[in-house]
């Protein structure tokens, strides 16, 4: 207790940098991943080969790789001059997007073709089509995978301490550095994460319990 | 601009290929504003198929089709406008099922026709009236019998004010219970002066409402001709097969 107590502030502000950077990364990773899986249902087949080819690109690189690519290899560049915040939430959110983009996709997988073939008949575009009909649908039946994905994202939110920004993953050193119990530290950082998981978990059955008379 | 003569839709040397299968061959078939038209056919036929031809959810190899006077656009807005004023109703219904049944019948009004939200509910109630399921208005579809579903679909394509209501086998899914139902609903549209092209098995609704039925077999029109006429008179061997068939019990 005396490890928690002692360095509250510790705690306090490194779980609010994790949360900031979960909640700037959810929202973009969930807005990024749906245009992909928009894209890749398309019917014009340059934005499916490019959809197609994010997806392979960002799924199969580890995340660490992506991140260090922001850290060190993307000021190299000498493009936009960005945070390291900004650059940690960049890679977060481009490396989920490809894991919502195949969830969402499947998600439209499972909305009866005759669905899209009625919103088409009223004389819906292929936008109308999918914001107003298929989406929605979509997004319901695979709110349980999209949650574990984003859960995914709040622990992968530790590597960023890889970089400097600094966040619940990185209290450890900070701890080791003072020389208290570093075990002891870190069963308080996992706990702050079951905490952290329970409302998107709590979230998760809301919405299935909501969107369950759909069909 | 529906001027005297153009006929509502108008198929001309219409072909179209499944892979191998020739689904449609060499279709020619007017349908004059204001008339009822029944498909009728063998399954595998190609009715369904024609059917879907006329808002290009199936496009076409080769031949033209009009409705109103203007051929069919390519896939993009100028479609999905002719689509707008095309009503569809599918056999599955495929109401939007995470919508209410009014919401159903809302969406393209508002959507499509910009309509305010407050007239699209005021028209939607009233169609829903007339279905005969204005009760239900808060329902989703799952919660809706069969038949309420598919009236449910008919006010929804109503709700656009379309020019021609194309029925896809509209009672094929149904409980028998329920066919009647939207078969009434059915043919006071058609008395009220509708054009519709409707592919059915149900041979009492020819009989009653069609001004015309087309009798279709290996993707060929092989008769076209007043319901009684047909019914009584069947010219081709393989209309007198179908009927055989289907009214000798």
């Amino acid at each position: 207790m005396d490890v928690l107590v002692d360095n509250l502030d510790l705690y306090l502000s490194a779980f609010g940098q994790t949360i900031l950077l979960f909640l700037v990364a959810a929202v973009g990773s969930l807005v990024l991943g749906t245009v992909l899986a928009a894209l890749r249902v398309s019917p014009v087949p340059i934005l499916r080969s490019f959809g197609s080819a994010y997806v392979t690109v960002f799924r199969n690189t580890p995340l660490t790789l992506v991140l260090f690519f922001f850290a060190f290899a993307y000021p190299r560049l000498e493009l936009v001059d960005l945070s390291f915040f900004a650059r940690a939430s960049v890679g977060l959110i481009l490396y989920t997007a490809a894991f919502v983009c195949e969830v969402v996709r499947s998600g439209i997988n499972t909305v009866p073709v005759g669905q899209a073939e009625a919103s088409r008949a009223l004389g819906f575009g292929f936008g109308q089509t999918l914001t107003q009909v298929v989406l929605p649908q979509a997004v319901r039946s695979v709110v349980p995978p999209l949650t574990s994905v984003q859960i995914a994202l709040l622990k992968n939110t530790t590597i960023a301490s890889g970089f400097s920004v600094f966040q619940a993953g990185g209290i450890y050193a900070v701890l080791s550095e003072q020389g208290d119990n570093v075990f002891i530290g870190l069963l308080w950082v996992s706990l702050g994460f079951l905490i952290l998981v329970a409302p998107l978990t709590l979230l998760q059955r809301r919405l299935e319990n909501r969107w369950s008379v759909a069909r | 601009m529906t001027t005297a003569g153009t006929p509502m839709i108008r198929m001309a040397a219409v072909d179209k290929h499944f892979g191998d299968l020739h689904v449609l061959r060499d279709i020619n078939l007017d349908v004059e504003s204001g008339q009822v038209v029944v498909v009728l056919g063998p399954s595998g036929s190609g009715k369904s198929t024609l059917c879907r031809t006329i808002n290009r959810l199936e496009p076409i190899d080769s031949g033209t089709i009009q409705v109103d006077g203007t051929d069919l656009p390519a896939e993009g807005k100028a479609l999905a406008g002719l689509r707008a004023d095309v009503g569809m109703v599918f056999q599955s219904f495929n109401l939007f099922a995470h919508k209410t049944i009014l919401e159903n019948v809302t969406l393209g009004p508002i959507k499509v026709r910009k309509d305010s939200k407050a007239d699209a509910e005021k028209n939607g109630l009233a169609l829903l009236e007339r279905v005969g399921i204005a009760n239900q208005k808060d329902k989703y579809p799952a919660q809706l019998s069969g038949g309420q579903q598919q009236r449910a679909a008919i006010a929804r394509a109503l709700a656009m004010k379309p020019k021609v209501m194309l029925f896809d086998e509209p009672t094929s899914a149904l409980d028998p219970e329920m066919v009647n139902e939207v078969l009434d609903v059915m043919t006071t549209l058609a008395k009220e002066g509708m054009t519709m092209l409707v592919v059915t098995h149900e041979m009492g609704f020819a009989r009653r409402a069609a001004h015309r039925v087309v009798f279709m077999s290996d993707g060929e029109i092989v008769e076209d001709a007043k319901p009684e006429e047909f019914f009584s008179n069947p010219t081709s061997d393989r209309a007198k097969d179908f009927l055989g068939k289907i009214l000798s019990h």
